[in-house]
């Protein structure tokens, strides 16, 4: 079928503004998106640039925005969006080239989360590994699936009116950690989150949760954060 | 020259094996790691099934039968020495990472959870044993994630997308790289004592394949034009169960938890090819089978597919035939929520891809260009190996995909990549900073960057009557259909002849984009050249090793010949000449024999 693709076009070493081109190209309604951007790049505009791996739904390189919600290219297949397709950078961060935004400030914000294991406590004597029961691993599954692929965070009505806001990947982050019975950092990482630009700026507009392609609901962890900050309990 | 740095390691590639390497450099030497992207995107992620160690969490294992599962598994082309010394140290491995926090699925006592898969076996009842270490279908996610926050703890310095494009080497040494800042398009060189190569792998060589864009050889190709060999480069495993035209990996796992394979003619036919482990097979023998029944006109409607079947019904009306257990010895049985549980990303990819609910549908399957076995030369603490005298070149080093210890020889088994990365990105870390200790930094050269300069230039200043997404499909195709599973010296010669036409085209190319910022056009037109250059030496080895062996089979020669190729094949490129050159396996505990499962 043909398939019409208007795409956001920005480099910032000729462009003023960013502008749109549009697209008429070949493709199975089975291609994922990726393939067609891939199409476009390969045979009509080399210049187009936008990040991908994995080119599965398993690296988080291609988050973009698809007929205006964020999307993985690779992960959305043309039978889910239709003939009629417009593709645009994520919202919230500096486009650097085209559908490439710079990715440092969502990085930046993962970091300030601790997001390593916290536990100075000895290790089991005879060497092994700590013991978690099958309960505890699961209270935190959700949360070990992000990809970072930032789809959440800027869809975020709080991240886009200020960049200052952690975003609901950095929480996922911490909630990680946090219902993790093995980590002793909860409280650490609690009281980064009770600053100003922590869970407070969350005021549950569930875009987060619609835009994760990993299907992680995040607005249910961010309340489960909030609450053990209210009740300091972990369970 | 305005982008110089000094570090005393520097670390190309942040998946896991160069994250690894970067922990363990970072303790005692100054040390960063440049990755082409942003680190948690590497490909290391997408790995799926487990990672390999005879805890004997739920049963009987030790690290002797790992040692002698891989032996075999490598169809006797493994250095014995190396993979005693990965299977020794695979145990603590997998405890490390749990203490760095990696999330393992866990037994009812607390214990981290460990599935079957392929080859992996008892040795004493020949059956399959648990020892494949998981987190979901996600274990390599979790140690990318793990190995990566790790990083960020130990405050690791981090060159995110930035692309390596040249090793610098100075009277025989080490010097440093340059790489392009993405972002920016400017070079950079970095000047350091050792250098470790840790770029994962180059499946993108054939159309079919479970690996990433990223997957394009770069550490090996550079190292090739610097004249470094490469080693067993024939050797390239096709993984049996990628989702039917895409690719996309089902692990191995799947048939850990029980689902079979079924031809088109609705038999299940792994018991005719491995009467023993039948479905857990290694897996050159599954993929063989499968290209076998395809063949014999029993592939699904006549296409090359068959089906890999995982619906509860099948699994447990199988298991009961094979008489298959739980750990605690009750029968195996599972449900549609037990494969949601234990696979729910593949059951995720399935739905996406395909609209097939494997819960109560079949998956189409093909084998898939999976995993190089071959790399650059290293000995076990990562140190680039040229020759057949053990020389090495002071200051470089490499681990991961990319490097070929060799403990994969012949064929991989299932869960030994991430149990190379993990070890071999340790002892490769370790040992750089070793030498960086004691070692001066060898003189950078004034035009460091010139030869990445010409080589951008020409990307830019060709005819312009080659296009780079064509020419690296022709090569795709023709690696796949006549490099691929089963091989013959006529189809070989002809796609080493298309290869080096292809080449030739490629002079022509001319990247349209001139600007700097995020030329990821040049950048992929540069990446093709790194395949081409791969794919030439795959064809090459391929067609020189007159004899089958693990992932390399020939239809004119069908046996394992031990008296003439039990050794290591050396490639490299001299003047634009490839030369052959050969190294012993090192033997010590098993003697070849012939390999049944
Ligand atoms: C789908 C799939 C499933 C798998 N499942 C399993 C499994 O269950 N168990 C198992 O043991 N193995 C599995 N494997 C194999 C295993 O995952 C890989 O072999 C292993 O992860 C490779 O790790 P690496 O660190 O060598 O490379 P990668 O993780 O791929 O890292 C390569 C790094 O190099 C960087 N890089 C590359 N070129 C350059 C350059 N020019 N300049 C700068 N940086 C560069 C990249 O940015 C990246 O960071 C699987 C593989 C695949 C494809
Ligand atoms: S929570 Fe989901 S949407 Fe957000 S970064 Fe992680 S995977 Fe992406
Ligand atoms: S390319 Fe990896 S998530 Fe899409």
């Amino acid at each position: 079928m043909e398939v019409t693709v208007k795409i956001f076009r920005y480099n910032p070493e000729q462009d003023k503004r960013g502008h749109y081109e549009t697209y008429k190209v070949e493709a199975d309604e089975n291609d994922r998106v990726l393939d067609v951007l891939e199409l476009i790049k390969g045979h009509t505009d080399g210049s187009l640039a936008f990040r991908r791996s994995c080119a599965h739904g398993v690296c988080g390189s291609d988050a973009m925005r698809i007929n205006g919600r964020n999307h993985l290219a690779c992960k959305t297949l043309i039978r889910d969006v239709g003939a009629n397709i417009t593709i645009e950078p994520l919202l919230g961060l500096k486009v650097a080239k085209d559908l490439i935004v710079d990715m440092d400030p969502f990085f930046d914000n993962y970091k300030k989360m601790l997001p390593y294991m916290i536990n100075d406590s000895p290790l089991p004597a005879d060497g092994k590994e700590r013991l978690q029961s099958p309960e505890q691993r699961a209270r935190f599954d959700e949360s070990t699936k992000c990809i970072m692929c930032a789809a959440c965070t800027t869809s975020c009505p709080s991240f886009w009116a200020s960049d200052e806001y952690y975003g609901p990947a950095a929480i996922i982050a911490a909630h990680r950690f946090i219902f993790d019975s093995r980590d002793e950092g909860a409280s650490e990482r609690l009281q980064v989150l009770s600053e100003t630009d922590g869970v407070a700026r969350c005021h549950t507009a569930f875009n987060c949760t619609n835009a994760c392609p990993r299907d992680i609901h995040i607005t249910q962890a961010i309340g489960e954060v909030k609450l053990a900050m209210v009740t300091g309990k972990l369970d | 020259m305005a982008n110089i740095h000094q570090f005393e390691v520097i670390v190309v590639g942040g998946g896991g094996a160069g994250l690894m390497a970067g922990l363990y450099a970072s303790k005692t030497a100054k040390t960063a790691i440049i990755s082409k992207m942003y680190p948690t995107r590497s490909h290391t992620g997408a790995a799926q099934g487990g990672i390999s160690a005879a805890l004997g969490n739920y049963e009987e294992d030790k690290p002797e039968w790992h040692m002698y599962d891989t032996v075999k598994g490598s169809d006797y082309l493994g250095d014995q020495d190396a993979i005693e010394f990965m299977t020794n140290e695979a145990i603590d491995a997998v405890l490390e990472l749990e203490h760095m926090g990696l999330p393992f699925d866990r037994t009812p006592e607390g214990r981290i959870s460990q599935r079957p898969f392929g080859g992996h076996t008892n040795n004493e009842t020949g059956k399959p044993v648990r020892r494949a270490a998981h987190a979901a279908d996600r274990t390599g996610h979790m140690i990318l994630q793990t190995l990566y926050q790790q990083c960020i703890k130990n405050k690791v310095n981090f060159f995110d997308e930035f692309q390596v494009l040249d090793f610098i080497m100075t009277d025989g040494k080490a010097a440093g790289v340059v790489a392009v800042e993405l972002s920016t398009g400017e070079l950079h060189t970095f000047h350091a004592k050792s250098v470790i190569f840790a770029t994962g792998g180059y499946g993108r060589v054939f159309e079919v394949t479970s690996n990433a864009y990223a997957y394009t050889g770069d550490g090996p190709a550079i190292l090739l034009r610097k004249g470094i060999p490469l080693e067993d480069m024939e050797f390239f495993q096709f993984h049996p169960t990628g989702i039917y035209k895409l690719g996309i990996l089902i692990t191995e796992g799947a048939r850990g938890e029980g689902a079979v394979l079924i031809n088109g003619k609705g038999e299940r036919f792994m018991p005719k090819y491995a009467p023993t482990v039948k479905d857990l097979a290694s897996r050159d023998v599954v993929s063989r089978a499968i290209y076998t029944e395809i063949k014999e006109g029993r592939g699904v409607d006549g296409k090359n597919y068959v089906y890999l079947d995982i619906r509860p019904e099948t699994v447990n009306k199988i298991a009961a035939e094979d008489g298959r257990t739980n750990p605690d010895g009750s029968p195996l049985r599972i449900t549609g929520e037990v494969v949601l549980q234990k696979i729910p990303d593949i059951v995720d990819f399935c739905r996406v891809y395909l609209g097939v609910d494997p819960v109560t549908q079949l998956m189409p399957v093909q084998p898939t260009a999976h995993y190089a076995m071959g790399g650059i030369p290293t000995n076990k603490f990562g140190e680039v190996v040229v020759d057949d005298k053990g020389t090495i070149v002071p200051g470089l080093f490499a681990a991961g995909e990319c490097a070929c210890v060799s403990v994969h020889g012949a064929n991989r088994l299932g869960t030994n990549s991430l149990l190379d990365i993990v070890v071999f990105g340790k002892h490769a870390g370790l040992k750089a900073a070793e030498y960086a200790a004691s070692a001066e930094f060898a003189k950078m050269p004034e035009d460091a960057e010139s030869a990445s300069r010409s080589e951008f230039d020409a990307l830019r200043g060709g005819a312009g009557n080659a296009n780079v997404y064509d020419l690296s499909n022709e090569m795709k195709n023709v690696m796949f259909a006549d490099v691929g599973i089963y091989r013959n010296e006529k189809d070989m010669q002809s796609a080493l002849e298309k290869v080096r036409e292809l080449q030739k085209r490629f002079k022509d190319v001319k990247v349209g984009d001139t600007g700097k910022i995020f030329n990821t056009e040049l950048l992929n037109a540069w990446e093709l050249g790194n395949l081409l250059d791969i794919a030439e030496v795959v064809a090459a080895s391929a067609l020189n090793r007159k004899e089958s062996r693990g992932g390399h089979s020939r239809e004119d020669f069908p046996d394992r010949d031990d008296a003439n190729w039990l050794k290591h094949t050396l490639i490299t490129k001299k003047n634009g000449k490839l030369e052959i050159s050969y190294k012993p396996v090192v033997i010590t505990k098993h003697q070849p024999k012939p390999r049944i499962y």
